[in-house]
């Protein structure tokens, strides 16, 4: 199990090309992850022996003003360990492929953040809305939502 | 068909002369000791429906114990929590399968009105804009005590029809 995030990213960066990258902020210590290789880096970090993160225990979406991005957090039950993703996708196109295959938990947690931040999850197979009825309009956690559709 | 014999008993006994007053009477007696409630908690609410059907705040004492889980079997229906727009089309469904002679009582401030998440966009603002709601129970939640003066309310409303007349104005989306 290696150490600490830089060898993470050292061999995932060996095998998977140029795609992940350190990340930090004053409260936690995330895995920056390009959006289009989220799928691989999902798949190395459950299959390599070394790594064996086999939960994806959070998926939260956060709309910032530049951004909107998405935090994952894995845990790997074999060795107690958690670790951070983070993916960043612009506002006006918010796309990430969806690793609801790779990991299943993450089925109806993808759902979820659709229903209420609008993030579109390429590949996903049932996207649905799961908390608000399916005629809702509008996307009721971003921070432009005006209540049109509402009471 | 001769009705003068039947005219001549009412004009002698004026008092009995609403025979089928006094049956209803003896039904809205039966009906008024044994609401059996349809399990309905949503919410918050539903502890404390439970803790006053407990052993405590008993409602058994009453003839209200048994929590019916199916609507066919029910005849008062404790709407207790908040009513989400995804559960709106089942609470009417519901409502829709229990036989007549039936009642809805709205407990807690959601049921009533929305309650603290009035603002939500995902909240309909309480049960009487759907349902034909008979008594209503403020709190937040309601303490078993509140309703079961609720109930009793109701009760009194039961035994006493033309004295608190039901409104039957509810707009009902199709």
């Amino acid at each position: 199990m290696p150490e600490n995030r830089e060898q993470i990213v050292t061999e995932l960066n060996a095998k998977l090309g140029n795609c992940v990258s350190l990340s930090e902020d004053t409260t936690n210590e995330y895995i920056l992850v390009e959006p289009n290789k989220l799928v691989e880096v999902a798949t190395e970090l459950r299959e390599n022996p070394s790594f064996k993160f086999d939960m994806v225990i959070n998926l939260a979406s956060i709309d910032y003003p530049e951004n909107y991005t998405l935090v994952y957090h894995l845990l790997s039950t074999t060795f107690v360990r958690q670790i951070a993703l983070k993916v960043q996708l612009p506002k006006d196109r918010p796309e990430v492929p969806s690793i609801a295959e790779v990991f299943k938990s993450t089925n109806v947690q993808e759902r979820e953040a659709y229903d209420l931040m609008g993030i579109n999850f390429v590949g996903h197979p049932n996207m649905k809305r799961i908390l608000l009825p399916d005629d809702f309009i509008g996307h009721p956690l971003r921070k432009d939502f005006k209540m049109e559709a509402g009471a | 068909m001769d009705v003068s014999r039947t005219q001549r008993i009412f004009e002698q006994h004026p008092d009995k002369g609403v025979i089928m007053t006094s049956l209803d009477t003896v039904f809205n007696w039966a009906r008024a000791r044994s609401f059996w409630p349809m399990t309905f908690g949503l919410a918050c609410c539903a502890i404390e429906m439970m803790s006053a059907g407990g052993s405590r705040y008993d409602t058994a004492r009453f003839g209200y114990e048994l929590f019916r889980a199916s609507p066919r079997q029910a005849d008062v229906m404790i709407v207790a929590g908040t009513i989400t727009k995804k559960m709106q089309p089942l609470i009417e469904r519901l409502y829709d399968q229990m036989p007549e002679p039936k009642w809805v009582v709205a407990m807690g401030s959601c049921a009533i009105s929305g309650g603290p998440f009035t603002d939500s966009y995902s909240v309909v603002l309480g049960a009487d804009t759907f349902l034909p709601v008979d008594v209503y129970i403020p709190g937040c939640p309601p303490r078993p005590e509140a309703l079961i003066y609720g109930m009793l309310m109701l009760k009194e409303k039961v035994e006493n029809p033309k004295k608190f007349a039901k409104l039957v104005q509810v707009k009902r989306n199709a």
